[in-house]
Order: structure tokens, then C-alpha cells, then sequence
């Protein structure tokens, strides 16, 4: 192989989807090599379904009756999603902090790869994260009712809402200067985001005031869409569009946060040479 | 060596010796709430096909702005720059696959070991997936990594990260090298070491751009250094060059006792007789070399002033920037005293 061949990279959809798939690659090998971020995640979750299922559980009556576990776990599954966001922001600021992202941008690869394949790896990640997850909610009394197609359907939402959400991990990341801060803003938008929310309890226990705000939240209309798609009891609080079509609400959630965030993301991106 | 080739200069727009980097009137500006840092200010700058140039300046003299402007990774607010003969903003991604970029920090990613690293970065440089590995393979052996090729970079020595650094940036084979203060942090013996790595890459025809902010390090690499301050390259020569502007070579003299120093100064004369209260320590010009080294040990010893040390020094390019920027490089506690006191005008 001579110097001659190096070729001039112009971008085109085979570059894209292959150096993409290369930065995804270089995350995956990252998670066999740290594996107990892996597997804090999941005992984060798993602590919170003990907390809730355990402590929290029994002082929560579910209107219209129904197991409590089963109530909590698509919340449990929504709420890990959200969270992963800020794994996503803590990643960037850290390629960006140690150089790594300069030399990316110094070599002749896709432009796009470096975000798109951040966005496949949280993809392919959170799919690993889940089936562990519906696993061991499973083990706890948890289980879906309406057959194999709604199964899919509600995973199928679940990674499409992880897909908006790392974009959104992607444009904090991108903003912030240190790990420290990215991790500081993703909890201050992610907890109350999670917490209200029917994640852990029913609407009907939250102040009206509060109420119009969790119903709408898209933390909410997911799991909402994933209880009813799997048929784990998702007790009505008002009748309004996102409780009545959660799942046409998610998708439209989802839409948004794409719309809004990849292109911001693209811009940080882009302005790094600025 | 083995099959390191850098390319041959096969394009019309770079044969032997032709400048590789053409920069005109760069100037950029970090604009802060209140604050705005012209961080370049007019930089001008050529290299030319198989030379070295050291871009030497102290910490903040845009020395790293300007590098990172020529590799596409900024953009400059106003001037011109090419390299290769394509433009570093309309043509970057073309450009890029010719540059190899190594930065201030070893920018591996730690949990990788340095063959995926090497692996990564060449599939990157859109080598495919089996010149990607024997690229990393020849590379790892280039740079005494073979051993230590399978294990993550974050159980890597400072130094061996940034040899790995330096191999990363050579994946693609490219036919100029951008080093950004390649030592920058190492223990004296890597520094050493990673000098000896990109000389092999000079001796192997590469065009190399290094900044350092150390002056030892432009000597010893460079075929030619630019002085850079406040933005703008201030002086440009091969480092005699530099050095004889500023005259040939001094004597230093250490005397035993500070209430000798008045008398010795006055015994020397002269017009450019510096004099170091501190240091016990008087520099004065010795145009006649060795010869007037004799003269003055003659003399200091007819007139009993005991001395701790004497010698003959040939101007570092220390003394260079003292000169042209009127004060010291930061790197420098010592001259940067020097600056301050005892001159006599």
C-alpha cells in the first residue's frame, strides 16, 4: 500500500454508515473494558425498584387497583432511559476534554460519524441495559399480557425515546466544559423530569397545579404508552389527548426532541472550530 | 526503518522544496463577555516541502491557534492559509487525509489498547480494515510499543502515551506532521526519547510543524525557527541565524564574594556588562573568544577576586527571545530575573 492511496474523503452515505459504525464500535469496546459502569446502571435500577417496590410501594394505592409492581415497572424503564442522557453528556465533554474529539476532527472521516455513532452506540447500549432489566422485573413479579407484537412495539418506543434522548446528552455534553457540570445540568433537568411523573405514582396523588405538567411531561406519555401497550395497569388521571393517545403523544415527543436537539448538537459541533 | 514511506511529493502542487504551508495575515480573536484575546494577530508563515520548522513562543503567544488553524480544526477571522495548495477551510476534508495532527495531550482513548487505537484512527484515515492492522502492527514496532500493544493506554507511561499519540497521527501517512508541543510534560528521558522518534520521521522526508515552548527543543529538531509573540511570528532564521543577532558569544564569570561584584564590572568595562546580584553573576561580551576568557582570568586573579566559576557561553536562544521581545520566556526563571535587574544600559 502506497501514500498515493490515500483517498480523498468526500463524505457519501457508505463512509458515513461505516466510520459511524466505527465510533460506535470504539463505545462498545469501552463497555467491555469499564463493565462496572454497566452494571452500576443496572443495580441503580434495580435499587430503585426495590425503594419503591418495597418502601414507597405499600403507601401508594393504585386507583382502579392492580399490582404496584407491575404499575412500576415500565416507569423504572423510562426513568433509566432518561438518565442515560447524562451519560451521553458526560462522554462528549470527556472526548472533547481530552483532545479526543480535535483528533477525530483532524482525520479524513464522515463529519457525522462522531455524533451519529454516539447515538448508535446509545442505541445498541440501553437495548443491552433493558432486556437485563425486563429480566430481573420479571423476577420481581412483573410481566406484559398483550402478546409478542406489543412487546416489540413498546421496546421498539423505548429505544426510539432513547435515540431523542441522546441527542440531548449529545447537545449538553457539547455545551458544557467539565464533567462536573454536565453531570450537575442533567440532574437538575433530569430528576424533576422523572419525578413528576407517573413513573412512580399515580397522577391522581399529585396537586391540580402540578397535574397538567406531569400529564404532558414525555417521561409520562412513555410510560404510559409502554403500560398500556403491555397491559400493566396505567390508571387514568384526567381525560385529555396525552392520556387518552399516550402512545401517538410519545412519538410526537419524540419528533420534537429530535427536531430540536440534533440540530443544536450539529451546531456545537460544528462551532468547535470556531 | 522498514516500509515507512512517506508519500512521495506526487501532486503538482508540492515538489521538492516548494512551500507545503502558505499562511498570510491569520488573525484570530476569542471573544469573551468583556474580555477579547487576539490570540493571532497577523501571522505570517511558510514551510517548505521536507523541512522542519519550530514555531517556538512562550505560553499564549498563539503558537496553538496558529496549528490549529493550518489542520482544519479552527477557523481564522481573517488571512489565508494553504497547505498542499488546498485551502484549510474550503478544502479541509481533502486536506485532512494528508496531515497527521498529534496536540498537547496524548489524545487516545485510554480504555483502548494501542493496537485498537492505532486500528481506530487508521480505519479512519479510510485505510481498510487489513492495511489498518499491519499499519498498527509496523507502527507499534516503529515506536517500541509491540510489548505493550495489548493492553489498555490507561496502564500506559506518560511517555509511551505519547509515542502512541505520535503513531496515531501517522496511521493515514501523511506528508506533513503537525506536533503541538509534542514533549510538553515529559520526564527528561521520554522527552529524549519522543525527540528521537520524530527525527526518524524527518530523516524518513517528512515536512513537520512543531511548536514548543521549550527553546532547547526547537534547537535540536528544528532546520528553522519562527519566534512567535503576541500573535505574530517576530523573527525567523536557523537558530545560528537567531543567535548571531544577538552577537557572538559571552563570558560568565561567578565570583565568590557579592561585594567583589562592583570592582569586577569596573575591572571588565565595557558597555554590555550585565551584571546578576542575585547570582553573584557577570556576562560580558567576548568577541575575542577564547583568548579574552584568558585575559579576564588573568586579571581577576592580579587583582585577588576569588572566583567560583568561569566560562565561555555561546548564546541559547533564550538570550534570542530576551532580545527580540525584551522580556524572558516564561520557561525561564532565570534570564527571566535577568530581565529585571542589573542591566546596565
Amino acid at each position: 500500500m502506497s501514500a498515493g492511496t490515500v483517498p480523498v474523503a468526500g463524505g457519501g452515505l457508505k463512509q458515513a454508515v461505516t466510520d459511524g459504525w466505527l465510533i460506535a464500535w470504539r463505545h462498545l469496546k469501552r463497555v467491555s473494558r469499564i463493565p462496572e459502569l454497566a452494571i452500576m446502571m443496572i443495580i441503580q435500577s434495580i435499587m430503585f425498584v426495590l425503594l419503591f417496590a418495597f418502601v414507597f410501594g405499600g403507601a401508594i394505592p393504585l386507583p382502579g387497583g392492580g399490582s404496584y409492581r407491575e404499575f412500576l415497572l415500565p416507569g423504572i424503564y423510562a426513568q433509566t432511559i432518561v438518565f442515560a442522557s447524562s451519560i451521553t453528556a458526560v462522554g462528549m465533554v470527556d472526548d472533547v476534554s481530552k483532545g479526543l474529539l480535535d483528533r477525530f476532527r483532524s482525520l479524513p472521516m464522515a463529519r457525522s460519524a462522531v455524533l451519529s455513532g454516539r447515538a448508535i452506540f446509545d442505541l445498541i447500549y440501553q437495548f443491552g441495559i433493558l432486556i437485563v432489566l425486563m429480566a430481573s422485573g420479571y423476577a420481581v413479579g412483573w410481566a406484559w399480557h398483550d402478546g409478542f407484537g406489543n412487546l416489540l412495539a413498546g421496546i421498539g418506543l423505548l429505544l426510539l425515546f432513547v435515540f431523542a434522548m441522546s441527542w440531548v446528552g449529545i447537545w449538553i455534553g457539547l455545551s458544557m466544559r467539565t464533567v462536573e457540570s454536565a453531570q450537575q445540568v442533567g440532574f437538575t433537568v433530569i430528576f424533576p423530569l422523572t419525578f413528576i411523573s407517573n413513573a412512580f405514582v399515580p397522577l391522581a396523588s399529585l396537586p391540580s397545579w402540578l397535574r397538567p405538567f406531569a400529564e404532558w411531561n414525555p417521561v409520562s406519555t412513555l410510560t404510559s404508552s409502554i403500560r398500556e401497550l403491555w397491559g400493566n395497569p396505567n390508571p387514568y388521571a384526567t381525560e385529555n389527548f396525552p392520556s387518552e393517545h399516550p402512545v401517538v403523544m410519545t412519538l410526537i415527543w419524540i419528533g420534537i426532541m429530535i427536531a430540536i436537539f440534533a440540530p443544536l448538537g450539529v451546531r456545537k459541533y460544528r462551532n468547535l472550530s470556531r | 526503518m522498514q516500509t515507512e514511506t512517506l508519500a512521495p511529493p506526487e501532486r503538482s502542487v508540492s515538489t521538492g522544496g516548494k512551500p507545503v504551508i502558505v499562511a498570510e495575515g491569520l488573525v484570530k480573536i476569542y471573544r469573551g463577555r468583556k474580555t477579547e484575546v487576539r490570540a493571532l494577530d497577523g501571522l505570517d508563515l511558510t514551510v517548505n516541502e521536507g523541512s522542519v520548522l519550530g514555531l517556538l513562543g512562550p505560553n499564549g503567544a498563539g503558537k496553538t491557534t496558529a496549528v490549529r488553524i493550518l489542520t482544519t480544526l479552527l477557523q481564522a477571522d481573517a488571512g489565508h492559509a494553504t497547505v498542499f495548495g488546498l485551502d484549510v477551510v474550503k478544502d479541509a476534508q481533502r486536506l485532512r487525509s494528508l496531515i497527521g495532527v498529534s496536540g498537547q495531550y496524548a489524545a487516545v482513548d485510554e480504555h483502548l489498547t494501542g493496537r485498537e487505537n492505532l486500528i481506530l484512527f487508521g480505519r479512519l484515515y479510510q485505510l481498510t480494515k487489513h492495511d489498518a492492522a499491519i499499519r498498527a502492527v509496523e507502527l507499534l514496532e516503529q515506536f517500541e510499543l509491540t510489548e505493550a500493544a495489548d493492553r489498555p493506554a490507561k496502564t500506559y507511561s506518560g511517555g509511551m502515551r505519547r509515542r502512541l499519540d505520535l503513531a496515531s497521527a501517522l496511521t493515514g501517512r501523511p506528508r506533513l506532521l503537525v506536533l503541538d508541543e509534542p514533549t510538553t510534560g515529559l520526564d527528561p528521558r521520554s522527552r529524549i526519547g519522543m525527540w528521537e522518534a520524530i527525527r526518524e520521521r524527518v530523516r524518513a522526508g517528512a515536512t513537520l510543524l512543531l511548536t514548543t515552548q521549550y527553546l532547547e527543543e526547537a534547537d535540536e529538531l528544528a532546520d528553522s525557527i519562527a519566534v512567535v509573540d503576541h500573535g505574530r511570528i517576530i523573527a525567523r532564521g536557523t537558530a545560528d541565524q537567531l543567535k548571531s543577532q544577538i552577537g557572538g558569544e559571552r563570558i560568565e564569570v561567578i565570583v565568590h564574594r557579592r561585594s567583589d561584584l562592583d570592582r569586577t564590572r569596573a575591572l571588565l568595562g565595557g558597555e554590555e556588562v550585565s551584571v546578576h546580584d542575585h547570582l553573584r553573576r557577570i556576562t560580558i561580551p567576548a568577541s575575542g573568544g577564547a583568548q579574552r576568557l584568558v585575559e579576564v582570568v588573568r586579571v581577576l586573579g592580579d587583582e585577588g577576586i576569588e572566583i567560583d566559576d568561569i566560562g565561555l557561553r555561546r548564546p541559547t536562544l533564550d538570550d534570542v527571545f530576551l532580545k527580540l521581545t525584551g522580556r524572558a520566556t516564561e520557561n525561564n526563571d532565570e534570564s527571566g530575573d535577568d530581565a529585571g535587574e542589573g542591566k546596565q544600559p
